[in-house]
């Protein structure tokens, strides 16, 4: 029992020591280029929304569809020529949050799994990185939309 | 202790096109421009590394490639299928390791307990490791655009083997200390330098505690890839604990092997930064006579994905092997 | 005008991901879960579809967005079909991202070697 004590004890000397020597995470400067690039990608993305609404017959509803299309088209193109992972490392959030990294996510790990085969590599191993934003997302939008239906319904 | 004292006949080395650009680039035997060595995979290419330090390290020594009895390695793949399938066009008896980065440590002072209870005449221990293959097993896949923390290391692309002997001529392995496994509590598998640090201390201060020996005794104490943020932190832990080494004479294979300017965040890890340092670098400046004595202490981070995501912290170990310049024996 | 807040916007739900990703050391997949529900919360408090109208592309842009499209889908559906709507609406709106991610994804992996 003694011995279990001690133990975390000096485990809890190391983390403390550990703290003090890992090096520490740039976080105000990541912010920084989080928000130039992530901004910089939500620009070129309103400029492409523009471009469907006027040269094609999208509305300003409906024109985000090809834009997120386009977008990952666009992303497929860096992840392939071996650019967004360069991107993503000096931008952290500011290309992953954007629907460029959940394009990234499955691109890259559709392109990485090719040598185990089409189907049990690249098919069954696609949404390995991104699936739980899929899951997530629709399993709360599911308990969200059902509440918010109920509540309606109560208030008349 | 090894009282006949092992000789390393001979070693071979080498390296990807990072390595290529990096600080000792006159360390390897044969470096490779491209990363897929013209393979199908990451992991054939991998094999193809160990296939080739193999050929080169018998290519070196005296003896040919029959003679060698046995062959201890691991990597870091699962299963430590490339290395299997590297030997298996071989003619040798195969002990497969797993201690992560510190396989090679580990696979010298088991191929010199052997030698030295005369098992065998010649006994060669090696590994391999690579980047791509590595990252894609135990991070992401290669073109993700994550954001690695400055703790992260860089794996190394290449591999190295050594053959050891009863007798002739090269560096001696006087003695080694088998590590236990050394768990901390810490959790971050991009940290692996900070959990591996205490296993590093754990297994040099046994060391010199049982051979009765002060630091001063080595010219140099190398560890394998604790990179920047281990180092440190071994330091300091071993300062705690009232073992002083100098900063010049405490080097790490993870900080040697890459140009400051490579991307590599913390410092170089793999099974073959080790590798690559001690038999390819180190030993060098032992047959140059530039050094006398080392304590190569390979460490390793003993984590698997699973374990990550179910929550369990990183145990770690590091083996320590104690060589010294031999003389010409026969 | 739209442009600027595009920018803005974006920018800034991105920083709050990069907060997510370096205060709280949360991995890319958390954060990108979290603000994913984040953006179907919003859209059932009706707040999502106004900063689309206000910042354009700095809405549409993130995933959040697609935490608010799954929403809107099965509400849409649920107005004229009841409970069993929000089941079967929820990707009426939204399978661009999905659609296209899986189809350059495949093309990508038919074109492309990872460069490691």
């Amino acid at each position: 029992m003694n011995n279990d004590k001690s133990k975390t004890a000096e485990e809890q000397n190391y983390h403390k020591l550990q703290q003090k020597k890992e090096l520490k995470r740039p976080v105000i400067l990541n912010c920084f280029k989080a928000f130039f690039v992530g901004g910089f990608i939500c620009l070129i993305g309103q400029v492409i929304t523009t471009f469907y609404i006027y040269f094609f017959d999208f509305t300003e509803q409906t024109a985000g569809n090809p834009t997120v299309a386009t977008i990952i088209f666009f992303t497929m193109l860096l992840t392939g020529f071996g650019l967004y992972d360069k991107l993503g490392q000096f931008a952290g959030a500011g290309s992953a949050v954007p629907v460029t990294g959940f394009g990234n996510a499955v691109i890259s790990t559709a392109i990485e799994h090719r040598t185990e085969g089409f189907i049990l590599g690249v098919g069954s191993n696609m949404f390995k990185l991104a699936g739980s934003v899929i899951v997530y997302g629709v399993f709360s939008a599911f308990i969200i939309a059902i509440i918010k239906t109920l509540f309606m319904k109560w208030m008349g | 202790m090894f009282t006949n004292k092992p000789v390393i006949i001979s070693t071979g080395t080498v390296g990807g096109p990072m390595e290529a650009k990096g600080k000792i680039p006159e360390a390897f035997d044969l470096l490779h421009d491209d990363q897929w060595l013209e393979q199908d995979s990451f992991e054939k290419a991998q094999q193809l590394l160990l296939e080739q330090a193999i050929d080169i390290t018998v290519n070196k020594s005296p003896i040919e490639k029959e003679q060698v009895e046995f062959f201890l390695g691991g990597d870091l793949i699962n299963q430590i299928t490339p290395t299997t399938l590297a030997l298996k066009s071989e003619d040798i008896g195969y002990f497969g390791l797993f201690n992560a980065c510190a396989t090679s440590t580990e696979g010298l002072a088991l191929a010199a307990l052997m030698i030295n209870n005369q098992a065998a005449n010649y006994v060669m221990t090696g590994t391999a490791s690579h980047n791509a293959a590595t990252e894609r097993q135990y991070r992401y896949p290669t073109e993700y655009g994550s954001q690695k923390p400055p703790t992260a290391q860089w794996t190394v692309t290449g591999a190295g083997c050594a053959i050891i002997a009863q007798q002739g001529s090269g560096p001696v392995i006087t003695s080694a200390t088998i590590g236990k496994v050394v768990d901390m509590g810490l959790t971050d598998p991009f940290n692996m330098g900070g959990a591996m640090a205490p296993a590093a201390v754990d297994t040099i201060m046994t060391h010199l505690k049982e051979r009765n020996l002060s630091p001063s005794y080595y010219d140099l104490i190398i560890t394998g890839d604790l990179g920047k943020v281990g180092r440190e932190s071994s330091l300091e832990l071993l300062n705690q604990k009232g073992i002083h080494i100098r900063k010049e004479q405490y080097v790490d294979c993870g900080l040697s092997i890459y140009k400051r300017e490579q991307p590599i965040l913390a410092g170089a890890s793999g099974t073959a930064s080790s590798a690559i340092g001690i038999y390819g670098y180190y030993i060098d400046q032992i047959r140059k006579g530039n050094i006398k004595k080392i304590l190569a202490v390979a460490t390793g981070a003993l984590h698997s994905p699973l374990t990550v995501q179910q929550k369990n912290s990183i145990p770690c170990i590091a083996h320590a092997v104690a060589i010294e310049a031999g003389s010409d024996k026969s | 005008m739209i442009f600027f807040w595009a920018f803005l916007v974006g920018g800034l739900i991105c920083v709050i991901g990069q907060i997510l990703m370096d205060v709280f050391k949360l991995t890319p997949a958390h954060t990108l879960t979290a603000l994913v529900v984040l953006g179907a919360i919003m859209d059932g408090f009706n707040l999502y579809e106004p900063l689309i109208d206000f910042a354009g592309a700095g809405a549409t842009v993130p995933i959040t967005s697609f935490g608010n499209s799954l929403v809107h889908g099965a509400m849409a559906e649920a107005e004229k079909h009841g409970l069993i709507g929000v089941v079967t609406g929820m990707f009426e709106v939204t399978s661009s991202g999905i659609s296209a991610a899986i189809i350059f994804g495949v093309i990508g992996a038919i074109l492309f070697k990872p460069k490691g």
